[in-house]
C-alpha cells in the first residue's frame, strides 16, 4: 500500500526536488538524501519504499537534470502524480523507466496521506482511503515499451537484439 | 501542406516530404552539447550499456562550465570523468579550462550553430540556439547517452505559437524586458510541449545577442524551443564564425502556417520588468518595485552575460560606486578578453565590483556568489527558482544588465533610465 504524500502547488520545479548544490554527483542514494529538501525537508524523513508524490500543475519545471529523476528514484519513490508535467522532466521520467502519472483534477482526488493502489496497465488508481477508482490517460504505447523496458538505453538494446535497428519505430 | 519553420527542419532530419504537430519522428541530430554536470551520467550509462561508440566526433561540443574550474572533488571528478571519455573519444570540439564558457553563449561565438539543424544538449537553456532558425532543444543524461550514441532521438512535433513583436525598444528598455513581458503573459507552463516562434519589426532592430537572450528563455514558459528565422543580422553573424563553411538551409514559415496562439507585443510600451521571486513570470515594471532593497547584484549567465550586457552595465557602472556586492561574469573566455580590451574590466573594478572567470557559477547556486538565507540579489540570469542562488530562504530577482548594474549603484532596485 502506497502512501500520498499531497503538495498543494503548481510549478514545483527541478531546483526543488534536487537543489543545484548537491549537482556535484550523481550518485542515486547521495541525491536521494536530498529528495524534494528546498520543498519540505521532511520528506525524506517520512516517505517510505513505494510512496506517491502528489502535486498539481508542471510537476518537474526548470532545468533539464535527470538528478531530479534520479533522486525520486533513490528515495524509492513508487510515483509522481501530477495535474500536468513539466516537458524534459516527463520525457526524463520515460527515459528512466519510471512512470509519470499525468492526472487531471489530482488535487481534489486525492489527499494527504491517503492510500493509493495504482495498476498501470489499466490505467486506474484506486484510492483506498476515500473508497474512490480515478482514472489515469495512459502513456503512449511506445513509451510503455520503454519504461517496460527499464529506459530508453535498455529499450536501445533490447531493439538491436531483436535487429529493430537504432530507435526504430 | 502549410509547415511552420520548426515543422520543415524536422522535416528535412526525418527524411520525409512533410510533418505536421503531433507526429512522432525519428529526427537526426545535427549537433549535441555536452556539460559537466548532464554528460558525465550519460557516459557512465553508456558504459554500463556496453556503448562504446559516439555518433560522430565532429558533431559532440563539450565545455564544462557549471563548476568551472572545480569547485570541490565531486565537480573535479565530474570533471575528470568528463574529460578522460573527451580525450578518448577524440572529440574534435572540447573547450578546456582557458577556452570553456557559458555553453549557450560558447557556442554560438566559436560558430557550432547552424541554421536549420536539430540540436540538443544536456542542458534546459540549449533552446537559445534557436535565434539562428535553427531547431534546438534541452534534454536529460539518458537522452543525451541515447545521441551520442546513435545520433538519432526521436521527438514529438511541437505545435507553435507566434509571437510578432511590434514597436522598438525604448530607451532602458532591452530583449530580456521583452521576453519576462511575454512570459508574465502566458506563465511558466504557457508554452508547454510548444515552439515559440518570434517575429516581427521589433526583432529586426536587435542584433543576435539580444535574439539570444529572447530564445534562451523560452523554457522559462515551459516551452520546447524557441526560434527566429534567418536574416541579414543572422547571416552576418555567421559569416566568418561558421566552424563547417558548408551551406546551411534557410527556412522560413509558410504564411498560412497553423499556430495555437498568436499574441502581439508592442515594445514601444514597455518598461525596464523585474521579474519578482520565486516565478520568471512575476514580472512588474520597474516603476511598481523600484526602491526594494538588495545585497547583491549578479551580471553574468547564458541570458545576459555577452559582451552587449557588459557594455551596458558598464555605461551605468562608469565612474560610480556600487553600494553591494557585485559580481560580473563573462560568460566566456572571447568575452573576458573583450571586456579587458575594451576598459569595461577597468570601469567595473573601479567601481567596486569583482569579476570572476567564465563560469554557470552562482547563475544556479554553484559556488562564486551563492546567497544567504534572507538575502535578496538582482540578477541578469532566467530563472528565480526558491534556492535557485543559494538558500532556499534567499530571493532572486531578475532584470536586464542596465537594471542590475543601476541597483547595484543604488542597493536597491533602481530604474536604469535615470543613468542612460
Ligand atoms: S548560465 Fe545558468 S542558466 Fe545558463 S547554462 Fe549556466 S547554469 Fe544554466
Amino acid at each position: 500500500m502506497a502512501k500520498a504524500h499531497v503538495y498543494q502547488r503548481d510549478h514545483v520545479n527541478t531546483d526543488e526536488i534536487i537543489p543545484a548544490r548537491y549537482l556535484n554527483t550523481d550518485d542515486a542514494a547521495d541525491l536521494a538524501k536530498h529528495c524534494m529538501e528546498d520543498l519540505d525537508t521532511e520528506f525524506v524523513k517520512k516517505v517510505q519504499p513505494g510512496d506517491v508524490i502528489v502535486c498539481g500543475d508542471d510537476f518537474g519545471c526548470g532545468s533539464s537534470r535527470e538528478h531530479a529523476v534520479w533522486a525520486i528514484q533513490g528515495a524509492k519513490v513508487g510515483a509522481v502524480i501530477a495535474q500536468s508535467f513539466a516537458r524534459i522532466f516527463y520525457r526524463n521520467c520515460i527515459n528512466c523507466g519510471f512512470y509519470p502519472i499525468e492526472l487531471h483534477g489530482a488535487l481534489e482526488k486525492i489527499n494527504d496521506g491517503d492510500e493509493l493502489e495504482i495498476d498501470y496497465q489499466g490505467g486506474t488508481i484506486a484510492n483506498t482511503t476515500q473508497g474512490t477508482t480515478i482514472a489515469f490517460t495512459p502513456l503512449p504505447d511506445f513509451a510503455i515499451e520503454i519504461v517496460n523496458d527499464g529506459g530508453l538505453l535498455e529499450h536501445i538494446k533490447r531493439q538491436k537484439e531483436k535487429g529493430k535497428g537504432q530507435n526504430d519505430r | 501542406m502549410a509547415m511552420t519553420i520548426t515543422e520543415k527542419i524536422f522535416a528535412r532530419a526525418a527524411g520525409k516530404p512533410s510533418v505536421q504537430a503531433g507526429d512522432l519522428v525519428n529526427a537526426k541530430i545535427d549537433l549535441v552539447m555536452c556539460h559537466d554536470v548532464t554528460t558525465p551520467p550519460a557516459i557512465s550509462m553508456l558504459k554500463a550499456h556496453g556503448i562504446d561508440k559516439v555518433f560522430d566526433r565532429d558533431k559532440i561540443v563539450v565545455t564544462p562550465d557549471h563548476f568551472q574550474p572545480p569547485k570541490d572533488i565531486k565537480s573535479a571528478e565530474l570533471h575528470k570523468r568528463l574529460d578522460t571519455w573527451a580525450k578518448e573519444k577524440k572529440i574534435t570540439h572540447y573547450y578546456k579550462l582557458g577556452r570553456a564558457g557559458v555553453c549557450h553563449a560558447l557556442l554560438p561565438e566559436q560558430g557550432h550553430i547552424r541554421p536549420g539543424e536539430v540540436i540538443v544538449g544536456g542542458d534546459s537553456h540549449t533552446c537559445t540556439y534557436g535565434a539562428f532558425g535553427a531547431f534546438s532543444t534541452g534534454i536529460g543524461s539518458t537522452d543525451l547517452a541515447a545521441a551520442i550514441a546513435t545520433g538519432i532521438l526521436w521527438f514529438k512535433i511541437p505545435a507553435s505559437m507566434k509571437f510578432t513583436l511590434t514597436g522598438s525598444l525604448p530607451t532602458g528598455v532591452y530583449s530580456k524586458d521583452v521576453m519576462l513581458e511575454v512570459i508574465r503573459r502566458i506563465g511558466t507552463d504557457g508554452a508547454l510541449y510548444k515552439a515559440m516562434e518570434f517575429v516581427g519589426p521589433a526583432l529586426k532592430e536587435m542584433s543576435m545577442e539580444a535574439r539570444m537572450t529572447i530564445t534562451n528563455m523560452a523554457i522559462e514558459a515551459g516551452g520546447k524551443s524557441g526560434i527566429i528565422a534567418v536574416d541579414d543580422a543572422t547571416r552576418a553573424y555567421l559569416d566568418g564564425r561558421l566552424k563547417d563553411k558548408s551551406d546551411y538551409t534557410v527556412f522560413e514559415s509558410d504564411p498560412d502556417a497553423e499556430y495555437v496562439h498568436k499574441d502581439t507585443i508592442d515594445c514601444s510600451a514597455l518598461e525596464p520588468m523585474v521579474a519578482l521571486p520565486h516565478l520568471p513570470s512575476n514580472g512588474q515594471p520597474i516603476s511598481l518595485c523600484a526602491g526594494l532593497a538588495m545585497d547583491q547584484c549578479y551580471i553574468g549567465s547564458c541570458t545576459n552575460g555577452r559582451i552587449e550586457d557588459l557594455r551596458v552595465a558598464a555605461s551605468i557602472l562608469k565612474g560610480k560606486q556600487v553600494a553591494i556586492r557585485t559580481i560580473v561574469v563573462p560568460a566566456t573566455p572571447v568575452v573576458w578578453k573583450q571586456m579587458v580590451d575594451e576598459g569595461l574590466a577597468e570601469i567595473f573594478y573601479d567601481a567596486g565590483c569583482v569579476i570572476s572567470a567564465p563560469t554557470c557559477g552562482a547563475c544556479l547556486g554553484g559556488f562564486m556568489g551563492i546567497l544567504a538565507a534572507g538575502e535578496k540579489c538582482i540578477s541578469t540570469t532566467n530563472r528565480n527558482f526558491v534556492g535557485r542562488m543559494g538558500s532556499p530562504k534567499s530571493e532572486v530577482y531578475l532584470a536586464n544588465p542596465a537594471t542590475a548594474a543601476a541597483s547595484a549603484v543604488e542597493g536597491k532596485l533602481a530604474d536604469c533610465r535615470n543613468y542612460l
